[in-house]
């Protein structure tokens, strides 16, 4: 078991009188991947946006490296190395696979473009990720698949240094074939040490790659567990009803929302 | 180094600014071969060149704006306005005639129309990025303002008294056989091309245009530099506006009208897309020319020069339809 990198220690946040996290305790080990699942308005994205900074928490406190720190907007979490992916990935589809990952971080003196220098850093993230699908990294965004597209925002989050990355159910519109390179895509990034924090909705696929499964039950973290110590059948009973066996919260409350 | 080379040029040379070349050289070639005598003509070349000199420096700026998805249809008022009050300060400064004028008041006279064309850039800019209107709306607005107000400056007539120094160099004078103009033209082109093809400047407002909300997300001040891209766009109205003062020695507030229909026409004929995020300056150059070289031939050749709009009209909705289905073949992929 490895180091926690980044740890949420109960988190609080309501958007206005809707109480969508409710006193959160999350992990997220280096060298590790952890699944985040639940229903529809569990309050998955929510989280995921408290961490990046987009939604400020309203109490709670966020450990990171084991430091106390107060994330503000994207950017500072970007300068902690907390990256996230969203499901819609923003990609610019009129640049280039080098454009799109160095965009807003251009390298180069002057306001000039280094291109070669960006180009070379590109192929060498996409190689040391093992990314064979795409042929060239000049190719335009807007020709690529679904899956070359998620391949090309994973690794562009991975270009820089990060820490800790989320992604926000990478698999969701793939076919077979592109989910399977996603799901190496995310191994990958575990064996390079960073902190993986992976939301889906299909159990195969969290069985799959993670280490660990989270699951939120209307705002609450219902279980946190390593995977090899629950089944298929406990995560949808977790998902659906909060809780399973011993598993859980002890008194789930009624749906109220 | 060389696949990047490689890659530059195919940056360079988009499928749409490769064909508009072929149009341009086609035309070129047609009207030549019709006749050689006149159209071939060092006369010609120049007369074509300079008179497509301050659409040209328009162009350069609508460019950018094109690109990230914007539009300024004020661009042949500001030209109008940043004329006026150039030619007006450099009056007043000479006691109200400055006809012979020193170059000082030149200077001063194209700080003036630079700035009159950056404070209605950053107006746009303001009124697009900060309060967001749409592009259309503001430029609309201030199409008619800037005109209207240039025209309240000079009681609606033309502002006479520009300066022999100024008319005889950059308005008809020549360096090498090469008119002034146009090489001031070349300069502000060569500039901007630099600028969109080769920094984060010119990187960030493909991305703008190409997605705002990505662009946002990793952090691109989208806001300001929005209104930088408004602002250049001004400053190069105001440009505009002195070069034509030079040129016809006379800051006129009329027959601007369609400066800026001509420029977006320039623009997207040498494949700039109206969705944004693809363009090139390379390719406004081509665009801005064919209307030229239409004109002109058509004059040469004895053809009714009331063709020459017909024509324009025909090429920039083919390249217009050519981008679209382009686009919707890519969506489709």
């Amino acid at each position: 078991m490895s180091e926690p990198i980044l740890e949420l220690r109960g988190i609080n946040k309501s958007f206005g009188p809707v109480h969508v996290l409710h006193d959160i305790d999350f992990t997220v080990r280096a060298g590790e991947v952890t699944a985040l699942v639940g229903d529809n308005g569990a309050g998955k994205s929510t989280m995921v946006k408290s961490i990046a900074g987009i939604h400020p928490i309203d109490s709670g406190e966020v450990l990171f490296e084991g430091q106390p720190v107060t994330i503000h907007s994207p950017r500072e979490a970007a300068d902690y190395g907390i990256e996230v992916v969203y499901q819609d990935l923003a990609l610019c589809e009129n640049l280039d696979i080098v454009q799109n990952m160095f965009l807003g971080r251009e390298r180069g003196k002057y306001g000039l473009l280094d291109e070669a220098d960006m180009e070379q850093a590109a192929r060498k993230t996409l190689a040391s990720l093992s990314v064979r699908t795409v042929k060239s990294v000049r190719t335009s965004v807007a020709s690529l698949s679904g899956g070359q597209r998620q391949t090309v925002a994973i690794a562009k989050s991975v270009l820089w240094d990060s820490k800790v990355v989320l992604l926000d159910e990478p698999t969701a519109a793939l076919g077979v074939a592109q989910t399977r390179q996603v799901l190496d895509l995310v191994r990958r990034l575990a064996e390079q040490g960073l902190g993986v924090v992976l939301i889906s909705h299909n159990m195969n696929d969290v069985f799959e790659v993670s280490d660990r499964i989270a699951c939120l039950y209307l705002g609450r973290m219902a279980a946190q567990l390593p995977t090899k110590d629950v089944t298929h059948g406990q995560v949808v009973e977790l998902i659906t009803a909060g809780r399973s066996g011993d598993l859980g919260i002890a008194r789930p409350e009624t749906a109220t929302i | 180094m060389t696949p990047q080379r490689k890659s530059l040029a195919k940056r360079l040379v988009g499928t749409n600014t490769l064909w508009i070349a072929l149009v341009l050289l086609l035309l070129i070639a047609v009207f030549g071969a019709l006749r050689p005598d006149a159209v071939l003509t060092v006369f010609t070349l120049q007369t074509t060149l300079v008179e497509t000199s301050v659409l040209l420096v328009l162009a350069v700026g609508m460019t950018f704006v094109i690109i990230t998805s914007g539009i300024d249809l004020s661009v042949g008022s500001v030209l109008v306005f940043s004329g006026v009050t150039s030619a007006m300060t450099m009056n007043s400064l000479n006691g109200g005639d400055a006809t012979n004028a020193g170059w000082g008041v030149v200077v001063v006279g194209l700080l003036v129309a630079l700035a009159s064309g950056a404070a209605w850039g950053l107006l746009n800019g303001l009124l697009i990025a900060k309060a967001k209107i749409p592009p259309l709306i503001v430029t609309l607005g201030s199409f008619g303002a800037a005109l209207g107000a240039g025209q309240l400056i000079s009681n609606g007539s033309n502002v006479s008294g520009v300066p022999n120094v100024l008319s005889n160099n950059l308005g008809t004078g020549t360096t090498f056989g090469v008119p002034n103009l146009v090489i001031l033209a070349a300069v502000v082109t060569a500039l901007g091309a630099l600028l969109l093809g080769t920094t984060r400047f010119g990187r960030h407002t493909y991305a703008i245009g190409s997605n705002e909300e990505a662009a946002r997300r990793v952090g691109i001040g989208v806001t300001r530099h929005l209104m930088a891209v408004y602002l250049l766009a001004g400053v190069l109205a105001g440009l505009a506006g002195f070069m034509a003062m030079a040129y016809f020695r006379v800051a006129s507030v009329t027959g601007h009208d369609t400066d800026n229909l001509n420029a977006i026409a320039g623009v997207v004929l040498g494949g700039t897309s109206l969705f944004g995020g693809a363009g090139s300056i390379v390719g406004t150059i081509f665009g801005v020319f064919i209307p030229a070289v239409l004109r002109k031939g058509f004059v040469i050749v004895g053809v009714n020069v009331y063709w020459q709009p017909i024509a324009v009209a025909i090429v920039l909705v083919a390249a217009v339809w050519f981008d679209q289905s382009r686009r919707k073949a890519r969506d489709r992929s």
